[in-house]
């Protein structure tokens, strides 16, 4: 929680405010049952009535004041526990904004939008409760105390025997609850786990004609959440008729042992009445207490969620003086070695390579020979593990990232469109880009053709994700986001898988021809893709098997003869 | 996580309401116990604060220790009584509620086994997991606390205002006029703080759409610099659900502090009004103090129901979203053509009209018949599909996606139905046949591999729950399985997390042949991966798929050249219509569009 504090700097002014307002409530509060036995005691014991009235409306003002000071304290709560959570959940946002690659493979999309959304919430209805709860209960009951000594200090030392009971009650029911409660969330999953698992499997299921066997095994789930849940709530609704029993014990004793001292005279009737009420206000501020620290447990939780997040290190850092210009478009592979972070063996080995600028690299292999792993080092997408990898004649390390990756396109494997208009997606690789320059763009990614049919054009809507579009289309809009970068190295990583053979041999075309002066690098399955490329590095198992030319591989190659042969003989489809 | 926000207002809460107390008819005992012991609880609570009227009278007055012991004895055995009830009340209300919970549960879980595949089409996955989860949920809270603290404060207000009346009808008179004010200011804060906690929850929803959105595509985000872009975006929806949600949370705590201190006030009005009603003889001063108690008891149920009308309503309006699920159609079956095996060979039995039964050999010949589908009423899917396949024939069904191939594949089966037209397998119009034997004579080897929670034997076994180990094994084996598998730690027994993460693509795909091929199926529908696997994996792949084609009725989707050569014919469809049928040469020779595909002109997708 300390970690986290800065963050209420923007509103600590209601940090404070509420909680003294709190207390502020509480005193008019607990004035109240006083007054009350002056009326009793005083009022109805002098017959003046003048002066019942008097504190009578001392009482009701002091009342009002209370509602007063609760509803400010009420807002000043909600206003720094709702602003508490805005800032640390736009602090985890920009946190995750500059993570690396390797840092956003160990979160998954789900977990992050739960941190973001449900613990960030959680994390500003505990800190409302902290300020106004947590403050409540202590002093309501500090101040009842308080007041049931002056009135009558004999009496109160009931509450000296009552305050431990029920603190060591509640102690011992939360500490056996808990276990018990953890254990039902496990239960809870269990369940959750088949229905989703059904709900996904639903045709293998139906097809097996297994929905008897499911239900079976939803049945046995099913009845251990129920057994466990009972369990955990029975403890917890032991709660209040504990308290039950203690408050009307102790009222009984207050009785008992008050109404000796009332007989006798030394106590007024109405103080023996408004210690009943002192009574209840003491231990129900315990179960608050208690109930707060339930709370407490949520958000704790939540809290250690949110921390994960923010403790996260980049794996990426920036130079202090970085280069802010990559002056070419050349790329260079130093005995670079290359392991993921937490993976025991190397993905790439001992690579090394040279490409001149406005050169055409093609590299091909089957899966998981790192084709993809390789060309992520080149935007800084992983460092390097040794060696090194260079740009325009300087280790990428060197460069301010953004101007790397300004420079550098990568047209991911896994082609993403947002929702929006098609000229806010392409809007993505240049800001400024005018409609002009964006038509540019798509013809030279053969995705005018169709764009220009759509009624819309650029107004057109694009679906989240894309989906509106099939794959090939997907791929030559992301190619076209990426051109409008105006980059100096252009990296295709398997980007025309879904493009029907012509249209790919046109984006090559305009590729070689028409932005001759950018460097590209094409990973493909296909080798006509990549047939034409100046230079071919073969991969296999992390290593470069071979580099050359078509006709060089073709000779020297047997993986790239192997493949090319494959293919000869066509595969309908994909 | 549902994109829209939910409704948080039943639409007939009556209705539903009568529903679910349907569900308590399991557990008529336990409803009708729990709510006597609540009911009893509240009456002596009631009693318990009325006894402190005499108790304190005669300790101001004459006192009489006889009577004095005799009041604190019956005080301390309604406390008893009040802290047993109330607990036994409870317990039994948990019980109620998980009772009813979980037969909600079951229920839901195997109508979701009856529902028909177009269901799972239309309804979002994750809608359904939410009213699995936090509908059920909400409902369980409002049946274990809602309904136990609604009936213990209606009775609590009722008890409290009938003594409040024999004691002194002027001081209640007092105390209605304040409980207006409170029921007026509850309501006030109410509306407003609902009004507020929907704009809240629009707000999150829209930040929900928004993260997921952008965290799906995070490396494209890295990518193209757009960090700074996408934060400025995400600030604007912060600060849109930092204001809603400070003032729904402020109309949400403020209740207390306002009902709360409107007591306290009443408090103060009673204390005056009975002392100068003392003074003149009116009333004692063991009226005030049970007055005073009473100010207290009565004000409290107005806090707490208008805090759980708030969960009651909104369980509701889950409870309607459950049971519109379950009152979802089922699959119809309808089938009175069953398979019968008489000695070892299976039969289908179809009755006839007088009353006696057919015996048709079970062989896997299936034809289509002027067949249209459309998932949709008034849409056409599949136009005018007319196809055949002998037994143990090959079929492969050619053309970019959407142009219906799935579609054809689901039909036979009969995941849907069909709009026009006849599909007869052996002879017999499929309709006829029940389900579980249509079924049963087929498996299916989807793409997007399924797998379930449990071991590698487990998920074989899914075919066939009987087979024994040596029939599982003798299945991977085929499927070219059994050598990863047995490459395992634990081998067969090794535990797949949910759906089998913990493989690879290309494992997972030779577990699923597998599975088909323990099922021993006549007919078999494949649709081939597309996914990039490795070489060595694909080669594997497609070697299990080919032993497990032979000699069976096969229907594939068909990615592989060699798959589609082999085949005894080939549909080429495209939108929905069978362009060119033929075998391989045949339709090489044609030069239409199968040709084209084949030498890589045509984009497919």
């Amino acid at each position: 929680m300390k970690k986290l504090l800065p963050y209420m700097k923007k509103y600590i002014f209601f940090a404070i405010a509420s909680p003294i307002l709190m207390i502020l409530e509480v005193i008019a509060d607990i004035v109240i049952p006083y007054l009350m036995s002056r009326i009793v005691d005083v009022g109805i014991a002098n017959r003046d009535i003048d002066y019942i009235v008097k504190v009578g409306l001392i009482m009701a003002g002091s009342a009002l004041l209370g509602m007063l000071f609760g509803i400010l304290s009420s807002h000043c709560g909600a206003k720094a526990g709702y602003g508490f959570a805005a800032e640390i959940r736009l602090a985890t946002y920009q946190k995750v904004q500059k993570f690396s690659f390797a840092n956003l493979d160990n979160f998954s999309v789900s977990s992050l939008i739960t941190r973001l959304t449900n613990d960030c919430n959680t994390i500003g209805q505990v800190t409302m409760m902290s300020l106004r709860m947590a403050v409540r209960a202590p002093f309501l009951m500090l101040f009842a105390v308080y007041m049931a000594f002056t009135i009558n200090a004999s009496l109160a030392r009931i509450f000296a025997v009552a305050i431990p009971i029920t603190a060591i009650a509640i102690f011992i029911i939360l500490s056996k609850a808990r276990p018990l409660f953890k254990k039902l969330q496990t239960r809870v999953d269990r369940v959750n786990a088949i229905i989703q698992e059904n709900l996904v499997g639903i045709r293998v299921v139906k097809s097996f004609n297994r929905q008897e066997h499911e239900e079976v095994r939803f049945e046995e789930r099913n009845k251990d959440l129920k057994d466990t849940a009972l369990s955990a709530v029975s403890k917890i609704i032991l709660l209040m008729p504990i308290a039950n029993l203690i408050i009307y014990s102790v009222t009984i004793s207050v009785l008992w042992f008050g109404g000796r001292q009332v007989v006798v005279g030394t106590m007024g009737g109405g103080e023996l009445i408004s210690f009943i009420t002192y009574n209840i206000q003491i231990l129900m501020s315990l179960m608050m207490i208690s109930f707060f620290f339930m709370q407490l447990l949520r958000g704790s939780a939540s809290v250690g969620r949110v921390l994960e997040v923010m403790r996260t290190k980049s794996e990426i850092h920036e130079e202090k003086n970085p280069i802010n210009e990559v002056r070419d478009g050349s790329v260079r592979f130093d005995n670079v070695y290359f392991r993921y972070p937490g993976s025991p063996e190397y993905a790439l080995k001992n690579i090394n390579f040279e490409i001149k600028p406005g050169e055409t690299l093609g590299i091909i292999g089957s899966t998981g020979s790192s084709k993809s792993t390789l060309v992520q080092l080149l935007p800084r997408l992983y460092d390097v593990t040794e060696g090194a990898v260079l740009v325009g004649g300087e280790d990428v390390r060197n460069y301010n990232l953004e101007v790397l990756r300004d420079q550098v396109a990568f047209v991911l494997q896994k082609n993403i469109l947002f929702s929006g208009t098609l000229r806010e997606n392409m809007q993505w690789g240049n800001e400024n880009a005018t409609d002009e320059q964006i038509i540019d763009a798509l013809k030279q990614a053969q995705a005018w053709e169709f764009v220009s049919k759509l009624e819309d054009g650029l107004e057109h809507r694009v679906e989240q994700g894309g989906n509106n579009f099939s794959g090939g289309q997907k791929q030559r809009l992301s190619i076209a986001r990426s051109l409008l970068k105006s980059p100096k190295i252009i990296i295709l990583d398997d980007s025309t898988s879904a493009v029907d053979m012509t249209t790919d041999a046109k984006i090559q075309q305009v590729f070689k021809e028409e932005l001759k002066e950018i460097t590209t690098i094409i990973i493909a399955q296909r080798i006509s893709s990549i047939q034409k490329a100046d230079r071919i590095i073969v991969m296999n198992e992390g290593k470069i098997e071979s580099l050359g030319d078509h006709e060089t591989l073709m000779e020297n190659s047997p993986i790239y003869r192997e493949i090319y042969v494959s293919q000869q003989k066509g595969v309908v489809g994909e | 996580m549902s994109k829209q926000t939910r409704l948080m207002q039943p639409r007939d809460p009556k209705k539903t309401l009568g529903r679910l107390f349907g569900y308590f008819k399991y557990n008529k005992a336990l409803f009708y116990t729990g709510i006597t012991f609540i009911i009893l609880t509240s009456i002596a609570e009631i009693a318990v604060s009325g006894l402190l009227s005499p108790i304190i009278d005669i300790l101001v007055g004459d006192f009489e220790k006889t009577i004095f012991v005799k009041y604190l004895i019956l005080m301390a055995f309604l406390v008893i009584l009040i802290s047993m009830g109330r607990y036994l009340g409870n317990l039994l209300m948990a019980k109620l509620a998980q009772g009813t919970i979980f037969r909600i549960r079951k229920d839901m879980f195997s109508h979701m086994q009856k529902l028909p595949i177009s269901y799972f089409d239309v309804h979002a996955h994750g809608d359904l997991m939410s009213t699995f989860t936090n509908d059920v949920d909400m409902l369980n809270q409002a049946l274990e606390q809602s309904v136990s603290q609604i009936i213990t404060s209606a009775l609590t207000m009722v008890g409290t205002f009938t003594v409040m009346l024999l004691i002194s009808p002027i001081l209640t008179l007092a105390v209605i006029v304040l409980l207006a004010v409170m029921l007026f200011s509850a309501k006030y804060v109410g509306k407003r703080s609902t009004k507020n906690f929907r704009r809240q929850q629009a707000a999150l929803a829209d930040m929900n759409g928004y993260i997921e959105e952008m965290m799906s595509g995070q490396k494209v985000v890295k990518v193209f610099n757009y960090e700074d872009r996408a934060i400025n975006k995400f600030t604007d929806k912060n600060t849109e659900l930092r204001k809603a949600g400070t003032q729904a949370a402020t109309y949400g705590v403020m209740i207390m502090p306002i009902m709360g201190n409107l007591s306290y006030v009443l408090y103060a009005l009673i204390s005056i009004l009975g002392a100068i009603m003392v003074l003149r003889n009116r009333l004692s001063v063991g009226n005030i103090a049970a007055f005073l108690q009473y100010t207290r008891t009565i004000s409290r149920p107005i806090t707490t129901v208008s805090n759980q009308l708030n969960t009651l309503f909104a369980a509701l309006a889950g409870a309607e979203r459950i049971f519109n699920i379950l009152d979802e159609q089922v699959e119809v079956d309808g089938g009175d053509v069953s398979l019968v095996k008489e000695e070892e060979e299976l039969y289908w039995k179809v009755p006839e009209k007088n009353g006696a039964f057919n015996l048709v050999p079970l062989k896997g010949d299936i034809t289509f018949e002027n067949v249209d589908f459309g998932y949709l009423p008034g849409q056409k899917v599949l136009k005018n599909i007319n196809l055949y396949a002998k037994p143990g024939q090959k079929i492969a069904f050619v053309g970019s996606t959407g142009a219906g191939k799935t579609t054809i594949t689901n039909l036979i089966n009969r995941f849907y139905e069909i709009t026009n037209g006849t599909i007869y397998y052996d002879g017999i119009d499929i309709k006829r046949i029940n389900k579980f034997d249509l079924r049963s004579t087929m498996s299916i080897v989807l793409q997007d591999v399924h797998l379930f929670e449990g071991t590698i034997a487990d998920n074989i076994r899914y075919g066939r729950l009987d087979a024994n180990d040596e029939e599982v094994k003798e299945a991977a084996k085929l499927a070219n399985a059994h050598y990863f598998i047995k490459n395992l730690p634990q081998g067969y027994q090794t535990m797949l997390s949910v759906d089998g993460e913990n493989l690879s693509q290309g494992e997972r795909q030779l577990l699923s042949i597998a599975r088909a091929a323990i099922a021993n199926p006549t007919i078999l529908i494949l649709d081939e991966a597309t996914s990039s696997v490795d070489t060595r994996t694909e080669k594997l792949i497609a070697e299990g798929m080919d032993k497990l084609m032979e000699g069976r009725t096969t229907f594939v989707i068909a990615h592989r050249l060699s798959t589609v050569r082999d085949s005894n014919a080939i549909m080429v469809l495209e939108q929905g219509e069978i362009i060119e049928r033929g075998d391989h040469d045949d339709l090489m020779e044609q030069q239409g569009r199968y040709y084209a595909l084949n030498t890589g002109s045509i984009e497919l997708e």
